[in-house]
């Protein structure tokens, strides 16, 4: 297998983009991240995309991006993967380059969901749970993350206090993404305030629905230099791994096991260790989401995780600086673009690029992305070349 | 729903059938073509007993579509006695009954419906005993 490096990273602004159509955003990244990569060329392409059969009743989007990013005839294909597609496409270009089949590869990530009406959407995103014995009943998939929430405060005494204060560090630091939906800073009173949407996740607990895209450039690391205008960063790690698709199949509903194995190999094949991230975008589609992520990854000890966010050890400048960006909680989180967004920040991180919201010094950093409740889970380790 | 979907799943909804692994034993609530104990490929279909005990539970206040005239309602993980775990509603419940801990059964009722030209969804949901 080849090392592979990141050579160029676009994105969209991320919210309620009216004016523009799944075509256009995912296009608009792919050509920030041509240009930035400075490449006159991609040998082949894969999309990242949940659900935009439900969303703008549009599939084959390999072939539709290829054709609308004037890349026809190269191979494109798209991969899905629930809100992991993202994730799941970065691997899928990575072991591309990896294996020797491609040079040049582009990854790209896009969601258009403010097509339709919440009630639609809600649908759609509720496909990657298990449709016929967990939607069936009338659970959503805040309502899921609802039971995670309920089961972690039951046994290691979480409070929604510290729910809340994810919320507002990711918000304080998607203030400072001019790509964020939401740069607003908010409180820990206005989350316990807001909305109840499932016992105990109150509205400002929850991601919003949002359109958006992202997209990578990728190339083998002994080309990388060469090729690339910015300082190239290395993927030294990828690891994926899968549980069962029902949360209520599992043991332990406190516990993100597929998440951890992801993690584990990932780990295993950068020779790294938890201690080693110094700075990391994961999948906090609900706050309580970030808070169990923190514990699957090692950051902190099982039970561990809602202290942690509490006493500022994820904030930059903390311990381990979790989702500089906003998260998906204050940035948005176009569900097929999410994942490669999150690779689009550490990058900008380790290049020493992410303006105010720069973590100092940081070399390594680490990409975390999920779909359903955490029945598919993606890991990359990136260090700086 | 397209009805042979809802028709394929009328021995689980309406008859809790379960598939029991020949090999190893373990209790499969749907049934499954491979065990994922054992990877055994033959199974017994047995009735599962219809009482269970609460793994945890939440309330859903903003519902989907189809759900819109029942919330807020009480949703649950329920491990049944048999061994597999579901997920269901909770209904005629008080707070103290939604506890981890506490003991349900499940009875035939009305899920949902797909509007005036559609199916009526029938299942199980728990209630308190």
């Amino acid at each position: 297998m080849r090392d592979v490096a990141i050579i160029g990273v676009g994105l969209t602004k991320f919210g309620e983009l009216w004016e523009q159509s799944l075509r256009d955003l995912y296009v608009e990244a792919a050509l920030k991240a041509i240009k930035n990569a400075g490449i006159d060329h991609i040998d082949s392409m894969y999309v990242g995309c949940m659900s935009s059969g439900l969303f703008v009743g549009q599939e084959h989007l390999g072939a539709l991006m290829a054709d609308y990013l004037g890349q026809a005839p190269v191979a494109a294909t798209r991969v899905e993967s629930a809100c992991a597609s993202g994730g799941a496409a970065l691997r899928m270009g990575y072991l591309d380059v990896a294996s020797g089949a491609s040079d040049i590869v582009l990854v790209g990530g896009v969601e258009k969901m403010t097509d339709v009406s919440g009630d639609a959407a809600t649908y759609a995103l509720a496909t990657a749970s298990d449709q016929e014995w967990e939607a069936f009943g009338g659970i959503t998939f805040p309502g899921l993350y609802a039971l995670m929430a309920m089961a972690h405060m039951e046994r290691y005494k979480t409070t929604s206090r510290q729910l809340a204060a994810v919320a507002v560090k990711n918000h304080a630091n998607g203030a400072k993404n001019p790509a964020a939906q939401f740069p607003a800073i908010i409180t820990v009173d206005d989350v316990l305030n807001s909305v109840m949407v499932a016992d105990p996740l109150h509205i400002l607990d929850c991601s919003p629905i949002s359109d958006g895209a992202a997209a990578v450039i990728l190339c083998p690391a002994d080309q990388a230099t060469e090729l690339c205008q910015h300082l190239p960063v290395k993927i030294v790690g990828s690891g994926m791994a899968t549980d069962t698709i029902a949360l209520h199949s599992r043991k332990d509903p406190t516990s993100l096991d597929a998440v951890t194995k992801a993690a584990a190999a990932a780990y295993r094949q950068a020779s790294k260790v938890p201690s080693d991230i110094q700075v990391c975008e994961v999948h906090d589609c609900f706050t309580i989401a970030e808070i169990m992520v923190s514990e699957a990854l090692g950051f902190f000890e099982r039970g561990k995780g809602g202290n942690a966010v509490e006493t500022g050890a994820t904030a930059i400048g903390g311990k381990i600086p979790i989702n500089t960006s906003g998260g998906l909680k204050a940035k948005g989180h176009p569900v097929g673009a999410t994942g490669v967004a999150q690779a689009v920040e550490i990058v900008e991180q380790l290049r020493g690029g992410a303006g105010a919201r720069q973590v100092a010094k940081a070399r390594i950093g680490m990409t975390q992305n999920m779909g359903g409740t955490g029945a598919s889970a993606v890991v990359h380790i990136l260090e700086a070349m | 729903m397209p009805t042979a979907r809802a028709w394929r799943e009328y021995p689980q909804r309406y008859r809790y059938e379960a598939a029991v692994c020949k090999k190893c034993g373990k209790w499969h609530f749907p049934p499954r073509l491979v065990c994922d104990a054992c990877k055994g490929e033959e199974f017994e279909t047995r009735v599962m007993r219809r009482t269970g005990t609460v793994v945890v539970s939440t309330v859903v206040r903003v519902p989907p579509a189809q759900f819109k005239d029942q919330a807020p309602y009480a949703m649950a993980i329920v491990r049944m006695d048999d061994g597999p775990s579901i997920t269901t509603q909770i209904v005629d419940w008080q707070e103290a009954q939604l506890k981890t801990g506490a003991k349900v059964k499940l009875e035939f009722r009305r899920i949902s419906d797909d509007g005036e030209a559609g199916t009526i969804n029938y299942g199980y949901k728990a209630v308190p005993v």
